[in-house]
């Protein structure tokens, strides 16, 4: 068992030195979710009203596409040069090492956003009172993201230009966090009660703990042979 | 140290429609080295990588100990090192925390013992420098630091001295003869053959299909 | 236990000629009750006293939006079975599934719209059930999509059953999820499928064409899996020998 966390803890260690050695790599997205939320106010209308209306949709999309785009680099360097083959013939379950390789994902990219998201949720007019909220349901939504991800980013591996793809199969299976997702955002702008679509959001994330880094491992395996 | 054995047994391997390998079969005991030859597209890299069991041959087995390898994947992979085309490192690490990284998902390591890993290849002069500034060839030095580090019974080594200089071969050929002596198994996939000791040394020729 | 009849059963040749026997066992009954229902539902069946013959749709509508279901349920099955005992031909099936699955879903989003249309005004509204099938028509998308993407066929088979599995896995929480979110925003002004106190002459034809379209989508199944087995098999001996005659 403490073999077991001590992996998880030098593959986290790994993948956080990279990150930190690499940092403007981290920003990409968090600047691609806050020029997203910028476009609407330049589309829609500056009105406060209105922009406090389709704040849970802008948010929510914008988070979305935002982890999108880091999803599509959880595995492609280390699938590269050649560390995810390591992984499967290191003796350890790669069921394991995966799911770590997503906590410290997870870490760099959901973490970062859900920490953005009531700087941009300001932008839109939301009344301060509703940021605690709004910053619970991106943390919670991008954890299930980060899984489901994890799952679309093995099965794209090796293919050529996977990124078109990797949105394709990951957009659909994400359609029930973007629902409770939005509706907690909604739900905290209004000041009504969180807790449905909290516990909706935490089944997601449940059921992708358990699942996600299975097919996420059967998935790499795939690509490996 | 009880001796080990690794054997295939007619294997077939189909890449796509390409029908690779027809019927390789093997034996290697505790002190072989096992060399795979053949020219390029031959089925080198796929007969190492249905040895390891990353690939699933269509037909035949491969038996470490006499069982099937992927009956207990996890097993027989903590008694492998596998050494692919590509040195596994992170660019961004250096040598050193590579192999801190690498090596500690199999077992615990120390700091000295790292160093004395490099020391050998010959890669301690650049221990601590970003990999992405070293050459190929310093690379693979590190890269075979890692496959001493392992401290297995059984290496499958795809070109292990490429980019390597003169010397750089002979100590491939050092650290195979040592873990021979040692009871341990090395295959090999070579296009030039390694200075080995003679005694124990098979090759398997891959012709192209 | 005995495996052998298993791995007999999965090798090409003999689902290839077990494939052509049954074809007609199901291509002809089905072809009788889709006439059958067909004529029961557009000429027997009284039109319904609130949305008059527009509801003759769901003849056609109903049953493919079950079969659209159906066929990813079967395609997942049949995707984890390839997986499991690396069954060639079971990632074959898997394989002919797909396109088929879609292609009901395209019928059960079309007639949806068309049944909309009267009720409406309008081909669409984010109805919960054509916004699910929407989504399923995606889903089903990505795993075309996934396996052409894929050039070696035996990888491009493993790894779109991964995603079948993960699919199948999803579609019920996509089903409720979509459920949920709708009856929050539920409009009043939207009228809703109504609930038809369905009588015998509505509902036996209903039946009927579920029963036949459950068959039309198996035979199509069975012939789509002939060809997806000589596009597999095309290099072996068996294949040659078929094709000569």
């Amino acid at each position: 068992m403490s073999s077991a966390v001590s992996c998880a803890r030098l593959v986290i260690g790994r993948d956080l030195r990279l990150a930190f050695r690499n940092r403007t790599q981290l920003l990409h997205p968090l600047l691609f979710f806050a020029i997203v939320t910028t476009l609407f106010p330049l589309a829609l209308t500056p009105e406060p009203s209105q922009l406090r209306d389709v704040a849970p949709a802008v948010l929510w999309v914008g988070a979305l596409l935002a982890s999108l785009l880091a999803i599509e680099f959880l595995f492609r360097e280390d699938a590269q040069d050649g560390t995810l083959e390591q992984y499967a013939l290191s003796g350890r379950s790669l069921t394991w090492l995966l799911f770590a390789k997503t906590v410290s994902h997870w870490l760099l990219s959901g973490l970062p956003l859900a920490l953005m998201s009531p700087i941009v949720a300001y932008g839109l007019a939301v009344s301060p009172a509703a940021m605690p909220g709004i910053a619970a349901s991106v943390a919670l939504g991008t954890i299930a993201l980060s899984l489901l991800g994890a799952i679309s980013a093995a099965l794209t591996l090796g293919i050529r230009r996977g990124g078109a793809l990797l949105s394709l199969l990951t957009l659909p299976l994400a359609v029930p966090l973007l629902i409770f997702g939005a509706q907690a955002t909604a739900r905290a702008i209004e000041g009504a009660s969180l807790v449905a679509p909290m516990y909706f959001l935490a089944a997601c994330a449940v059921l992708g703990l358990t699942l996600a880094p299975l097919a996420a491992a059967a998935a790499v395996r795939i690509s490996l042979e | 140290m009880s001796a080990h054995r690794l054997s295939g047994d007619s294997l077939h391997v189909f890449r796509g429609e390409r029908h690779v390998l027809r019927g390789v079969s093997f034996v290697a005991e505790g002190g072989d080295y096992l060399e795979v030859t053949g020219s390029n597209g031959a089925g080198k890299t796929s007969l190492l990588r249905t040895i390891v069991g990353l690939v699933h041959a269509e037909s035949g087995r491969v038996r470490w100990n006499g069982l099937d390898i992927h009956a207990d994947a996890g097993a027989f992979h903590a008694q492998l090192a596998y050494l692919g085309h590509e040195s596994p490192l992170k660019a961004d690490l250096t040598p050193r925390e590579n192999l801190h990284f690498a090596i500690g998902i199999r077992r615990r390591v120390g700091g000295d013992e790292i160093a004395r890993a490099l020391a050998e290849t010959g890669a301690n002069g650049f221990a601590d420098r970003p990999v992405r500034t070293l050459s190929a060839g310093q690379r693979r030095r590190v890269a075979l630091a890692g496959v001493v580090l392992a401290a297995v019974p059984l290496w499958v080594l795809d070109e292990p001295a490429t980019h390597l200089d003169a010397e750089g071969h002979a100590l491939v050929g050092r650290l195979v003869d040592r873990q021979r002596a040692e009871g341990g198994i090395v295959i090999a996939a070579v296009h030039a053959p390694l200075p080995v000791a003679g005694a124990g040394t098979r090759r398997i020729g891959l012709t192209l299909q | 236990m005995d495996w052998t009849w298993f791995h007999r059963f999965g090798s090409p040749p003999h689902l290839y000629g077990l494939a052509g026997r049954l074809t007609p066992w199901f291509a002809w009954p089905s072809a009788f009750l889709i006439a059958a229902g067909l004529y029961g539902g557009l000429v027997l069946a009284p039109a319904d006293y609130q949305q008059g013959d527009g509801f003759r749709v769901i003849y056609v509508h109903a049953p493919s939006a079950w079969l659209s279901l159906m066929a990813y349920t079967w395609m997942a099955v049949a995707a984890a079975i390839g997986l499991v005992w690396r069954m060639k031909a079971a990632h074959a099936a898997a394989a002919s599934c797909a396109p088929l699955g879609a292609w009901f879903t395209v019928a059960a989003l079309c007639t949806g719209m068309l049944w909309g249309k009267p009720m409406w005004g309008t081909y669409w509204v984010w109805d919960p059930r054509l916004t699910s099938e929407l989504v399923l028509l995606f889903l089903y998308l990505g795993y075309m999509g996934l396996r052409s993407a894929i050039e070696d066929p035996q990888r491009a088979d493993r790894a779109s059953a991964v995603l079948a599995i993960v699919g199948v896995i999803n579609v019920p929480i996509v089903r409720y999820s979509v459920e949920w979110w709708n009856s929050i925003h539920q409009a009043p002004s939207v009228m809703k499928f109504g609930k038809p106190s369905i009588s015998w002459p509505m509902l036996t034809p209903l039946l009927i064409m579920f029963v036949g379209f459950t068959l039309l989508f198996v035979a199509l199944l069975l012939v789509r899996l002939r060809g997806e087995i000589l596009r597999r098999e095309r290099h072996a001996r068996w294949v040659a020998e078929v094709v000569a005659g």
